[in-house]
């Protein structure tokens, strides 16, 4: 018999929070800047120096911890991690461990139409190293401080994700609040939202946890599912060709597709932990936490909830247009200013403005077509000024250039003919000119009246509306 | 001129007796003429007449402090822009700090004179400044003896008048075991009342900067510029610095004053018992009343103190890798051996010693039974001067077990050298102000006496201390060849 086999998996998950300055100096945390550049006296841990908490970072902390219902420790403690690394210049990380701003909490994730919750353990502030730059030094390693000191909440998930899907979804879930709170922006690509994930395996029905395997820096959704899955892969056929899974840390290497070990539990460093002097405790009031709670913005999945009920939309299209917090504004700006019928608003974005979107490869933010512009067409579908048809190329002059729907149909002349005097002319024109359609119509062919509404909007241009035209035919044809 | 204090040469000064050039000129003068002392790692000659020229210029338009024009000396701990900081290593030794000290820029704005950077146990680490790269500093009262440390080129700069006055850090009595040794009035604020911020770390949770002078008064004027909050240092407390001069000439009728009975016990010789108990009665005589208290946690300390500065100082040294700055050791094959032998070679074995008594300290499965025991007697320690405070409102001691000992005595034996500090080191774990001022000789080396008060109780101490240079010469005593 076949053992079946139950995947464990937690993830650990470094966002960078989007403050100005870094968690200990004032000195800028823009990406990108010429190395060194953007690395102060603190930074460099000159001699003397001293780190002072940036209360921003603080903030976003306990944001995060209000958003996903945990508790926000009235007292944390900053903590010196002790190593020696080239990019960590003060030979120690200060980081939080016995006791983390952020405790408890929680996030629902949906996977195939369930709903499950997983536990996050803590959230933690501390602060990032630099880079080292192996290329381009002729043996030497260049070390880049920029990044030395930018403000991180790593985030630690109980190991309740019992797939590589669901890990993704709990990852993407995250993704999505931690952009939706404005503490992070979520470029996976600039680092600022990294993820590391304990995966073990054990036989369906085992109460204990099987040994893990850390896999560290996992840095797109798709790789996290790639990278877990290959761990499972591998400690199953581990397990099963008699051997024993080591605990130890694994690198994801995306190119060749597989993890391989970095250090094994004995190689890991004693990181002799203990509170740094330099820092007093972390205080956080009730009044505080208060003031915070205030700010908080609507949360993804009340949002979602609320589209359904004030918008009428389907769980689908609420999901989507809630992904993000800018589509979401997005798509009431446009409801807002067009006054339409939500479902036109809802049809259009789901559909053609997304697509658009993705077909560009672009995020909301940088749609050529702004929910001004857009609710500017939609008006005029509704007041059926144009057709929907005829729609969808206002939207292509839209989407290419900077005129509004109204200069665009006014320019091209696609306003609808709404002059029933006009189209009943071309109306019986057709009708004379095509008698075997006539016939065939007549004799029961409901097909055939489609050829005749198609001559109808050729002889129009496709300005008149196929509804008032479809009428009309059919009035004209019964007699 | 030298022999004149703050107070006096900030009278002289504006009197136009002699300007800020003239006076720093003659402290340059006397640095250089008795360089064997070994007070000064670095002397900024040019840098000071530049400063002297400026504060005889603030002078001029009355728009000065009691501290414009002062020559001072600054413990090379302190980092200064565009001055070599050493902090007494060889692997500080071409590092020239790119900003000032919170205190240096304090000092600065306050118009005094920096001659030069002066000597000190390497990183803090030591009670007869031997520790130091730069070789030790002689006591100017013999100088075959110790200033005492960590700063000891502080005490011996002032005692033998190579600076009016100097900056000093206390972590475990390094203020106040060398003022004691060399003569001269050391205080060490309340842990938080002095900013840290440049002053390269070595316990963190111990260090603190501190004034020393001639006398209590100067030290008052010293700490007036020295003290305050500072953004810049999260655990500089940020509560309003009282005026320190205010209050010295208060009457001390119907001051408390305990005397720990742990202090003094068989542990401290006959000579100063004797020498104490002279000073304390001048304390009777105006109008305070003594009495006998007792700590019992106060022989916890030195223990406590030798986990939690080792602990601190293993994590803070970290920085001086070979990497960005300091020094690094030649060719090294790869990034282990450019640890490994820069460190290896610039560090000094005391605080290699130290290092890996932190290292070990806090290392898995020994942090419970060290660094948490140790913070646990640290709250007990704490907790006892708070309830022997609430009693007196001073409490009295000595600063050290003997007068300075002989240069090489106790550098072979690291613990008898730690015992130099046994009176010195609770307070730091407590966090509590105390100074050392002069209270006699014994052949012909001076003793301290301690003063300990509750925390920002500076100005009592300042009080007590200035009431007792009102009565006695101690203070007043040059070494001889330095007069």
């Amino acid at each position: 018999m076949t053992t079946q086999w139950e995947t464990v998996i937690g993830l650990e998950i470094h966002t960078q929070l989007a403050t100005q300055s870094k968690i200990f100096s004032g000195a800028s945390t823009a990406y990108g800047a010429e190395p060194n550049t953007q690395a102060c006296a603190v930074d460099l841990g000159l001699p003397g120096v001293l780190p002072v908490l940036n209360e921003q970072a603080v903030r976003m902390a306990v944001t995060f911890g209000l958003a996903i219902d945990a508790h926000i420790a009235p007292h944390s403690v900053f903590a010196r991690k002790n190593y020696f690394y080239p990019d960590l210049p003060k030979g120690y990380q200060i980081s939080q461990m016995d006791l983390p701003i952020v405790g408890n909490g929680h996030l629902d994730i949906e996977v195939d139409g369930e709903t499950k919750r997983i536990g996050i353990t803590r959230a933690h502030l501390e602060e990032d190293a630099g880079k080292s730059l192996h290329e381009s030094f002729h043996g030497m390693t260049g070390i880049d401080l920029n990044r030395a000191g930018t403000p991180l909440l790593e985030i630690v998930s109980e190991p309740d994700m019992r797939s590589a899907k669901e890990a993704v979804a709990y990852m993407r879930k995250l993704h999505e609040l931690v952009r939706y709170l404005e503490i992070c922006d979520g470029n996976m690509q600039e680092g600022s939202f990294r993820c590391d994930a304990n995966v073990s395996v054990r036989p369906i029905g085992q109460a204990e946890f099987g040994t893990r395997a850390e896999i560290k820096n996992i840095n797109s959704f798709k790789f996290v599912e790639k990278a877990i899955n290959h761990e499972i892969e591998r400690q199953i056929e581990v397990i099963e060709s008699g051997n024993k899974v080591v605990q130890e840390t694994r690198l994801y290497d995306a190119n060749k597709d597989e993890t391989r070990s970095m250090r094994s539990k004995e190689e890991a460093n004693d990181y002799r932990y203990f509170p740094d002097p330099d820092l007093l405790p972390v205080v956080i009031s009730d009044e505080f936490k208060e003031t915070v709670k205030a700010t908080l913005p609507e949360l993804p999945h009340a949002k979602k909830q609320r589209f359904i009920e004030q918008y009428g939309q389907d769980d689908e299209s609420a999901s989507t247009l809630t992904s993000s917090r800018e589509l979401a504004d997005f798509y009431e700006a446009v409801v807002k200013d067009s006054g339409v019928e939500a479902k036109l608003a809802t049809n259009w974005m789901t559909g053609d403005v997304l697509g658009a979107l993705n077909k560009a490869g672009l995020e909301i933010s940088q749609s050529p077509v702004s929910a001004e512009r857009l609710a500017g067409l939609l008006k005029r579908i509704a007041d059926n000024t144009i057709s929907g048809r005829t729609a969808k190329q206002v939207f292509d002059k839209l989407w290419n250039g900077t005129a509004t729907a109204d200069e665009i149909i006014e320019q091209e002349g696609l306003k609808q003919i709404t002059d029933t005097g006009a189209i009943e002319a071309i109306v019986d024109k057709v009708i004379a000119a095509n008698p075997g359609p006539v016939e065939q119509y007549l004799s029961g062919k409901d097909k055939a009246l489609m050829a005749l509404v198609g001559q109808i909007m050729k002889e129009t241009q496709g300005k008149a509306n196929p509804g008032e035209v479809n009428k009309m035919l059919i009035e004209k044809l019964r007699g | 001129m030298y022999n004149l204090t703050i107070a006096e040469l900030a009278k002289g000064l504006r009197a136009g007796e002699f300007s800020s050039v003239e006076l720093t000129q003659t402290y340059l003068q006397r640095i250089h003429q008795h360089s064997e002392l070994n007070a000064y790692v670095t002397v900024t000659d040019e840098l000071a007449l530049q400063q002297a020229q400026a504060a005889d210029a603030k002078l001029a338009s009355g728009d000065a402090s009691l501290l414009t024009g002062i020559p001072i000396a600054q413990k090379d701990i302190f980092c200064t822009l565009g001055v070599k900081t050493t902090c007494g290593s060889k692997m500080l030794d071409n590092f020239i700090a790119p900003y000032n000290a919170t205190v240096v820029d304090k000092l600065n704005q306050a118009g005094v004179v920096m001659l030069g950077k002066v000597n000190m146990d390497e990183f803090a680490m030591g009670s007869s400044n031997e520790t130091s790269y730069y070789g030790p500093t002689k006591n100017p009262w013999n100088t075959n003896t110790v200033p005492g440390g960590s700063s000891g080129g502080s005490a011996t700069a002032v005692a033998a008048r190579l600076a009016v006055c100097a900056t000093g850090t206390d972590t475990g009595g390094s203020i106040r075991q060398p003022a004691a040794l060399c003569g001269i009035t050391g205080l060490k604020p309340t842990y938080g009342r002095v900013s840290r911020y440049g002053m390269i770390a070595y316990a963190s949770s111990l260090d603190q900067g501190g004034p020393m002078t001639r006398s209590a008064e100067d030290a008052a004027i010293l700490l007036q510029a020295m003290a305050g909050f500072d953004e810049k240092d999260s655990t500089s407390v940020d509560q309003p610095v009282p005026n320190y001069l205010a209050d010295l000439n208060k009457p001390l009728a119907g001051l408390k004053i305990g005397l720990p009975k742990e202090f003094f016990t068989a542990d401290l010789n006959s000579d100063m018992v004797a020498t104490l108990e002279a000073g304390i009665n001048h304390y009777r005589q105006l109008g305070a009343e003594v009495k006998e208290i007792s700590m019992p946690t106060l022989k916890m300390a030195i223990p406590a103190y030798y986990v939690i500065a080792p602990a601190e100082c293993s994590a803070n040294l970290s920085r001086f890798d070979g990497v960005r700055f300091g020094y690094r050791c030649e060719n090294p094959a790869d990034l282990a051996d450019l640890y490994t032998r820069s460190r290896g070679e610039a560090f000094g074995k005391e605080v290699k010693r130290r290092i890996l008594m932190g290292t070990y300290a806090l290392s898995a499965g020994y942090y419970d039974a060290y660094y948490i025991k140790a913070q646990k007697i640290r709250r007990l320690i704490s907790d006892d001067f708070k309830n022997a405070l609430a009693e007196v409102d001073v409490i009295m001691g000595p600063v050290t077990p003997t007068p300075a000992f002989g240069i090489g005595e106790k550098l072979a034996n690291p613990i008898e050298m730690y015992l130099s500090d046994i009176y010195t080191i609770a307070i730091n774990l407590a966090g509590l102000p105390a100074m050392s001022i002069p209270a006699g000789f014994i052949n012909g080396l001076p003793v301290g006496l301690q003063i300990i008060g509750n925390y920002f109780d500076e100005a009592r101490l300042l009080n007590v201390a200035h009431q007792y240079q009102q009565v006695t010469g101690w203070h007043q005593q040059v070494p001889k060849g330095f007069e």
